[in-house]
């Protein structure tokens, strides 16, 4: 992969530059709280601020979308009205979680909604300081190789960029007098210290081997039950899990009218509805099943299929779960058979 | 120094697998008090020519301002132009598509799913089990089989209903008793009405007027309602049918037909491209797939 090393003052007038292809986006800090939003320029962005409440999925696939407008004549299909977009500061964490949903979206059947988003979306990573609810070394997600148009590895005096695309090489054919290929020994000795350090700051010890296994061995426990008793089927660890990827799809008409809309939103399988099918009966009526389920799927079935967790170890069901049900307590009530307080 | 030119591509809108296609209802008419058949083809005739399907797939059907929900098809691919469903009213969608209809339009994609392993049915004797509203996808199979019957090997119905005022198709099938290519056993758990013909009983009670199974040489495939699993598949398996050779085809909650949205997930597959149809198999080592005690009380 091309690797270009730019000086650290020269980022804002890159950004500036880019914005000509799209709006510029990144995290910013309100009231303690981070997310995404347009801005003007780097000033207005928090680049040391760690994961923001929604991971970016949202703009690959938004919470709400209409998929078509329809009318007696038939369904004409709602695309095309998608702002081009360049998403600034985004964690490796959630470019993993980008390429899981790029797998489930793109292959197989294509999915048109995500696929003009995911083109008229540029992804510029930027490396991050963890914090205690990190877990990505635990999900092999602490670096990144793909997914990305441009990536930024803030080493202090400079940047390191990696050009992960054609696209982003064509960012970087906007300014190419602020990036350079010449890079030395100290570059080299630079990043391996920065990756020593990154490794240093992550206070959450967690290990997710052999996690199918113990899913399967743990298929009855009585831990799901006791899990259950403190879930609330609120949905937020749907909401902002990067890989979660469930939605729900509803008709809307006008009154009297035969004119609407097919509207496609997020959905959460720890919903009762979730699994109840017409005549009443419910494959997960029990909130115990439709735990598991969401455990299951991240923890033990995508690892069985693809060799890696669907968790990219960002820490949100860890930061947003009201009840402290997450990706790590859940694991350790399997492997211990006990649940914590 | 001098900008250089940006080629960043915007490429055109292109196919979408969520478009419903217009389909005219052709024929609709009660099959039992709370279940309609349906025939239905594309309004654009070159769409007819070329829809086609496996049987033991299934279809997304649109009602516009209701909704979409998945539906298996009851017509044979080797019957072109037309394809037939059956619905009970059961539901918001259903309801609403019990009142539409000849010559009214609904919407259709598909067909998704895996439907049924036909290649490697080639040759094989072929027990089919229906209970109820089983019947719908496995009729599918049935005339399939029927339609191409020098293919196969002996080929055995059977079909258990609550009443025979409730049993899919009944004329159908009881004219199939007629046929010597095929074994149509017919039952009815109770008769109301004291002109039933033939077994009352449970659907399992058939299996005693089986006769000889060469069960390594068959194809066992079994749909009904989720309870009727526990009993049936304990007689296939002593048939001696192998536990990959005994299907079924399963019903979950889906809003794409496509593995996009989540909903038919039973642990690592999707229902609606890993199924609909799935194995004995599948279902021992994959405890979700017809309910938890249900796989545990037949591992055996």
């Amino acid at each position: 992969m091309m690797i270009l090393k730019m000086k650290k003052e020269d980022l804002s007038t890159f950004l500036d530059a880019v914005k000509e292809w799209g709006e510029l986006w990144g995290p910013t800090k309100k009231d303690g709280k981070v997310s995404f939003s347009k801005v003007d320029s780097l000033s207005q962005m928090d680049l040391k601020a760690t994961r923001t409440i929604i991971p970016p999925k949202k703009f690959l696939y938004p919470p709400r979308f209409t998929m078509f407008d329809f009318d007696e004549n038939g369904y004409v299909e709602r695309t095309g009205d998608v702002p081009k977009r360049i998403l600034f500061g985004i964690h490796p964490c959630d470019i993993h979680g980008v390429v899981i949903m790029d797998k489930l979206f793109l292959e197989t059947y294509n999915d048109p909604y995500y696929r003009e988003r995911r083109e008229k979306t540029l992804l510029l990573g930027h490396s991050c300081i963890p914090d205690d609810k990190c877990m990505c070394t635990a999900t092999g997600t602490d670096f990144i190789a793909e997914g990305f148009d441009l990536f930024f590895t803030d080493l202090k005096m400079s940047y390191l960029v990696w050009v992960g695309s054609t696209k982003g090489h064509d960012l970087i054919r906007l300014k190419p007098e602020l990036f350079s290929r010449a890079l030395d020994k100290n570059d080299i000795l630079n990043y391996t210290e920065y990756r020593k350090w990154k490794n240093t700051q992550y206070k959450t010890n967690l290990d997710f081997t052999g996690m199918p296994d113990i899913f399967e061995l743990g298929y009855s426990s009585p831990v799901w039950d006791k899990l259950a008793e403190k879930c609330l089927s609120c949905g937020q660890c749907s909401m902002v899990c990067p890989t979660c990827n469930c939605y729900n799809v509803v008709d809307e008409v006008e009154l009297g009218s035969i004119e609407g809309t097919r509207e496609r939103f997020w959905d959460s399988c720890m919903f009762r509805e979730y699994s109840l099918v017409a005549g009443g009966h419910n494959f997960r009526d029990k909130r115990a099943d439709r735990l598991r389920l969401w455990y299951t799927h991240k923890l033990q079935a995508y690892i069985g299929e693809f060799g890696k967790p669907a968790c990219v170890g960002c820490g949100r069901c860890v930061a947003t779960c009201p009840v402290d049900i997450n990706v790590v307590t859940v694991s350790q009530a399997l492997k211990e058979q006990e649940v914590g307080k | 120094m001098k900008k250089m030119c940006v080629v960043l591509e915007d490429r055109e809108v292109r196919d979408n697998p969520f478009t419903p296609e217009i389909f005219r209802i052709v024929r609709r008419y009660p099959l039992t008090n709370d279940v309609n058949f349906y025939q239905a083809r594309p309004v654009d005739v070159e769409e007819a020519l070329k829809f086609d399907y496996k049987p033991g797939q299934f279809i997304m059907m649109s009602l516009m301002g209701e909704g979409e929900a998945p539906f298996c098809l009851s017509s044979t691919p080797s019957r072109p132009g037309m394809v037939e469903l059956c619905i009970r009213n059961v539901g918001t969608l259903t309801s609403s598509l019990h009142g539409i209809k000849e010559n009214e339009t609904v919407g259709i994609r598909g067909p998704y799913g895996n439907g049924f392993p036909i290649d490697k049915m080639l040759g094989k004797d072929i027990l089919i089990v229906a209970g109820g509203l089983g019947a719908a996808p496995l009729r599918s199979l049935l005339l399939y089989v029927l339609d191409n019957r020098d293919q196969f090997g002996k080929l055995t119905y059977l079909h258990g209903a609550r009443l025979p005022g409730e049993m899919l198709f009944r004329e159908e099938f009881v004219q199939l008793k007629d046929r010597e290519d095929l074994n149509c056993l017919l039952a009815v758990d109770k008769d109301d009405t004291g002109k039933w013909p033939y077994k009352v009983g449970v659907v399992t009670e058939l299996f005693k007027d089986l006769g000889p199974v060469d069960g390594k040489n068959t194809f066992g495939i079994v749909c009904g309602p989720p309870a009727m699993y526990r009993f049936v598949m304990p007689h296939m398996v002593k048939l001696g049918i192998p536990k990959h050779q005994i299907l079924m085809t399963l019903e979950r909650r889906m809003k794409c037909g496509v593995g996009k949205c989540g909903h038919c997930a039973i642990e690592y597959l999707y229902t609606c491209i890993d199924g609909p149809v799935f194995s004995y198999w599948d279902v021992l080592h994959m405890k979700e797939i017809i309910g938890r005690g249900v796989s545990d009380k037949t591992v055996a």
